[in-house]
């Protein structure tokens, strides 16, 4: 990994160095999960073509920043909320599903939970690329790891394999903030894991410019005992509360359940349907529309009645 | 981060047959957090004209009510009501006023005139004057809503088709746009009457 590292942080213009130098070069630390067995196949990271300039990580960092410099070439997506949460009955990850640039409103159908396996889901936030990129990578890596050692990777293995990848790549301008979910023989297991190389385990997360707003629903409902209908509907109207007061997030919500035997897919809801309908007749939910309009008609001071 | 796009909100104005419409969104914003959904952008100016005050919320305010004033002035001193093309120097000398500290807004101005003649206007932040004959478009979605409206727009136009061709020209274009949305309201001035209409829209 250090030879990764050493090769970005070079300031000469002769950075880069040859495929197989770099195959010998990848270190057992790459392999969280193996305790240093990690390097008995032949195997290393994809490597990319460095820009010929005497800093490569400034360069970058001046053509994908964004925030400093709005006109920058290279434009990532930002705006997102996601989140997950472990209970009781497994682990429930919803997302929204927009997709800006700027203020443009680039996509609304933006699949923001990758698969990576049966029993493995990753969530994108930052980088809509990196996520994607990187999480098929991981999903690899895990059939690997299976094939090699007859046992599925851990939840654990497989987000610490994900962050160590990308801290090789820190100060590239990687751009994630993602949730692993899934289910391995220790039980449902979730944790976080960004392109600033941090790492998380814990029971509740939500990620992105509507993360605030999500953990207001969320905090307020949560309890390690929800029923699978009771969870279900906590992630649908935490995203839908983001999806409806943040500009950056909205138009439909993915919903996923991570059980024993795997992750499923429990649905797709429009945003704007949950605020005057609500999802429809589904288990767990109260009928209606989750709008604060629409569920308090007829009870606002506007409209109330005035004493004559 | 620009003034002009910190609250949120458009406006688009059209021409129809012996009729004008105006509509906006109802979002008030701060920046990306949404803070209100029931903030009024277009207001009266008399029975027949009607202003729309897209862009920074706090300057949305005080001119609406630095117009109002003006206006009442107009009308004692003439004993008559303003015209529109009268209501659109008016505006644009009272922006030209404030030419080095401007005012944050990019008013759009819809009326009937002598006549029952559809006018439209709109200006920028200090004041220059365009008067279109077709559509007028301003706030954070005023490129997506000149697509639409070019698709859209056709002359002549009776007060309902006029009415149909600015909803679908705003939601849609809104629908496009982060910063505004949340709902929106559609004046259709006729001769004889104003039609007011909320419009049910996306609410994300």
């Amino acid at each position: 990994m250090n030879s990764i590292a050493s090769r970005f942080a070079s300031t000469s213009a002769s950075a880069a160095i040859s495929r197989d130098e770099e195959e010998n070069q990848v270190a057992a630390s790459m392999w969280g999960s193996t305790g240093g067995f990690g390097n008995l196949g032949q195997v290393g990271i994809p490597s990319f073509e460095i820009p010929r300039v005497p800093d490569p990580t400034n360069f970058l960092r001046m053509h994908t920043d964004d925030r400093n410099d709005p006109s920058c070439r290279i434009k990532i997506q930002h705006g997102t909320t996601t989140l997950a949460f472990r209970f009781q009955g497994g682990i429930i990850v919803a997302v929204d599903s927009r997709a800006t640039a700027g203020s443009y409103i680039a996509s609304g159908t933006v699949k923001k939970v990758i698969e990576i396996n049966k029993y493995l889901l990753g969530t994108m936030a930052g980088g809509a690329a990196d996520c994607q990129y990187w999480e098929t990578y991981l999903g690899i890596q895990c059939r690997l790891h299976e094939l090699r050692n007859r046992e599925r990777i851990s939840v654990a293995a497989a987000s610490k394999y994900l962050s160590n990848l990308v801290y090789g790549y820190k100060g590239m301008g990687l751009s994630m903030g993602t949730m692993i979910a899934g289910w391995d023989k220790t039980g449902p297991a979730l944790f976080y894991v960004d392109s600033d190389g941090q790492r998380l385990k814990g029971d509740l997360f939500s990620v992105g410019s509507g993360s605030t707003f999500a953990y207001g629903v969320l905090d307020a409902g949560y309890r390690w005992d929800l029923s699978e209908e009771e969870a279900q509907e906590l992630g649908r109207r935490a995203i839908y509360a983001a999806g409806h007061r943040d500009a950056f997030s909205g138009n439909t919500v993915n919903l996923y359940h991570v059980k024993e035997d795997g992750w499923k897919f429990i649905g797709n809801y429009d945003v704007t349907t949950l605020h005057y309908e609500g999802p429809g007749n589904v288990p767990g939910a109260v009928p209606g529309g989750y709008g604060y309009d629409v569920r308090t008609e007829g009870l606002h001071s506007r409209g109330a009645a005035t004493v004559a | 981060m620009s003034i002009m796009s910190y609250n949120g909100g458009s406006v688009v104005a059209m021409v129809g047959k012996n009729c004008v419409a105006i509509a906006s969104d109802l979002r008030l914003g701060s920046q990306a957090l949404t803070v209100a959904t029931d903030f009024q952008k277009i207001f009266p100016v008399t029975d027949r004209i009607f202003l729309g005050l897209p862009g920074l919320a706090t300057d949305v305010l005080t001119l609406k009510e630095r117009f109002r004033f003006r206006v009442n002035m107009y009308t004692i001193k003439e004993e008559r009501e303003i015209e529109p093309e009268t209501f659109a120097h008016l505006v644009s000398s009272t922006l030209y006023e404030r030419r080095f500290g401007p005012y944050f807004v990019e008013p759009v101005i819809a009326g009937l005139g002598k006549d029952n003649k559809p006018f439209i206007a709109a200006t920028d932040l200090i004041g220059c004057l365009t008067l279109p004959k077709d559509f007028a478009v301003s706030g954070t979605a005023s490129d997506k809503m000149f697509g639409v409206a070019e698709g859209l727009w056709e002359p002549d136009l009776e007060p309902e088709d006029l009415f149909e061709t600015i909803s679908q020209t705003l939601m849609n274009a809104v629908d496009r746009d982060a910063y505004s949305g949340w709902g929106a309201i559609v004046h259709v001035i006729t001769p004889d009457k104003v039609i007011t209409r909320t419009l049910k829209s996306r609410m994300d």
